[in-house]
């Protein structure tokens, strides 16, 4: 039964836009607390907390997200848990955002100079003190565009989601072009709302970058 | 109280294979102003900077006002607390204000409340002449202004001793004379002062001994008359030719 592509149809995509967004957010909210964690991990003193945090870095940078989602989807089963796409899919975008943001902080820390360290260590600031209020802050500035440039990549990364059967945007194009066959409408349209999503973003993040660089030279 | 507010003994560090500080001895008494100058690369920074552990030496001791450098423990906290220090590039914060420069470490380490830190700093930033400017960010001052805001934060701190790092260095020359004129008002207040810096006419005004640095080793010290009128070694002889 092959039916004409309308505006229920447009309708049903645009609502499974909100799962797209809201696998990106659990993925970015997750991803940014492992990803301070890994970045603190990566410029601590620690060796061993060193490198175990490149290890992980290096893991998820170096194997497709694919592949990651398809080792937390069948993991989920191994340990006992109930296989559940949405869980498997916050899971598996969570390791790899931490992965990302890790790296892209771990950098943004290490931009800040090193007399602002020994600054903080020579008024007997205790490392807690002088993370939260002298490197950080300034790390954030310098990590800001990068981060949002992350957060489009993530946007889009969640539609392979769809693969082991989460609902998101893409799949709900999937759906639609199977009873209507129009693939080029159909995903055009999934398309443009991905569009919709990311370039503000991406706008965002450009101007972000401006602002810092003007911000560097002045 | 002991009488003594520094004493090195026998202090090494090295860089890898490279040895930055040989068999250092140092005795500073309370009160006492120090001035260590020295080719670049003697060892003159590396040998302040190991007061306060901003580097960890390799072997000898280090007793700062009674307390025991050593590696870890509560020690190194104590000292830092105690021993204020400059730096050649200001260091200041700067996404803070001035103020806030001022009063973040008495707040985090002292414990003091923030309007005793808020006090405690303005009182500091008059005291270096620049009350004005509590407000701004250190972005927006000259380079002396920063110097010397820097000065009035490790002061906040009530330190004992003053660590200064080539604080002069990095200012244009018509910025050197506000900052050396704050140091000497500390001087005469009588705090106890270690400074690296190649300001002769400083040093010849409130040093108590003069120091030189070659290569790691203490290579002279004298009274600031004896250091720069009867240099005995023929190392300091050619370094006072370079730099007069």
């Amino acid at each position: 039964m092959i039916r004409e592509f309308s505006a229920s149809d447009i309708l049903f995509i645009a609502s499974a836009a909100r799962w797209t967004l809201i696998l990106s957010a659990i993925a970015f909210l997750g991803g940014a607390i492992g990803g301070l964690g890994i970045a603190l991990a990566r410029t601590s003193g620690g060796t061993l907390l060193r490198r175990v945090a490149a290890g992980f870095i290096q893991i998820f940078q170096g194997t497709p997200l694919l592949m990651q989602l398809f080792l937390v989807y069948f993991g989920l089963a191994v340990v006992g848990l109930p296989i559940n796409p949405l869980l498997a899919a916050a899971v598996a975008l969570t390791f790899h955002a931490s992965a990302y943001l890790g790296e892209i902080w771990r950098g943004a820390i290490e931009a800040v100079p090193s007399g602002q360290t020994e600054a903080s260590m020579a008024l007997s600031l205790s490392y807690t003190d002088r993370m939260r209020h002298v490197v950080l802050p300034q790390a954030m500035r310098l990590a800001v565009a990068p981060t949002v440039g992350f957060l489009v990549q993530l946007i889009k990364g969640t539609s392979l989601a769809s693969i082991i059967g989460f609902t998101e945007l893409t799949r709900a194009g999937q759906i639609i072009n199977n009873a209507t066959f129009k693939p080029f409408l159909v995903f055009g349209t999934v398309a443009a709302l991905y569009f919709i999503l990311c370039w503000p973003l991406s706008l965002l993040a450009r101007r972000l970058e401006a602002r810092m660089r003007r911000a560097v030279t002045r | 109280m002991t009488e003594n507010a520094i004493t090195m003994r026998g202090v090494n560090k090295y860089y890898g294979g490279f040895h930055a500080l040989v068999d250092v001895d140092l005795t500073v008494r309370r009160g006492e102003r120090i001035v260590i100058c020295g080719p670049s690369g003697s060892g003159k920074s590396t040998l302040i900077r190991t007061i306060n552990q901003l580097e960890p030496i390799e072997s000898g001791s280090i007793v700062v006002d009674g307390v025991e450098l050593k590696a870890g423990g509560d020690n190194v906290a104590k000292i830092r607390r105690d021993v204020g220090m400059v730096f050649q590039s200001f260091n200041l914060f700067p996404h803070m204000t001035v103020l806030e420069n001022c009063m973040l470490a008495p707040m985090k380490t002292r414990k003091v409340t923030r309007a005793e830190a808020e006090a405690t700093a303005r009182q500091y930033l008059d005291r270096v002449k620049i009350p004005e400017q509590a407000e701004k960010y250190p972005a927006q001052l000259s380079g002396g202004q920063q110097q010397r805001v820097a000065i009035a934060r490790a002061l906040c701190m009530k330190p004992r001793i003053m660590l200064f790092d080539e604080p002069t260095s990095a200012l244009d020359p018509e910025m050197v004379n506000e900052v050396l004129e704050t140091m000497i008002d500390l001087a005469r207040d009588g705090m106890t002062m270690l400074c690296v810096t190649h300001e002769m006419e400083f040093a010849r005004a409130v040093a108590d001994r003069v120091i030189f640095m070659d290569k790691g080793v203490i290579v002279e010290e004298n009274a600031p008359n004896e250091f720069f009128g009867n240099p005995q070694n023929e190392r300091l002889q050619t370094f006072l030719g370079q730099i007069a």
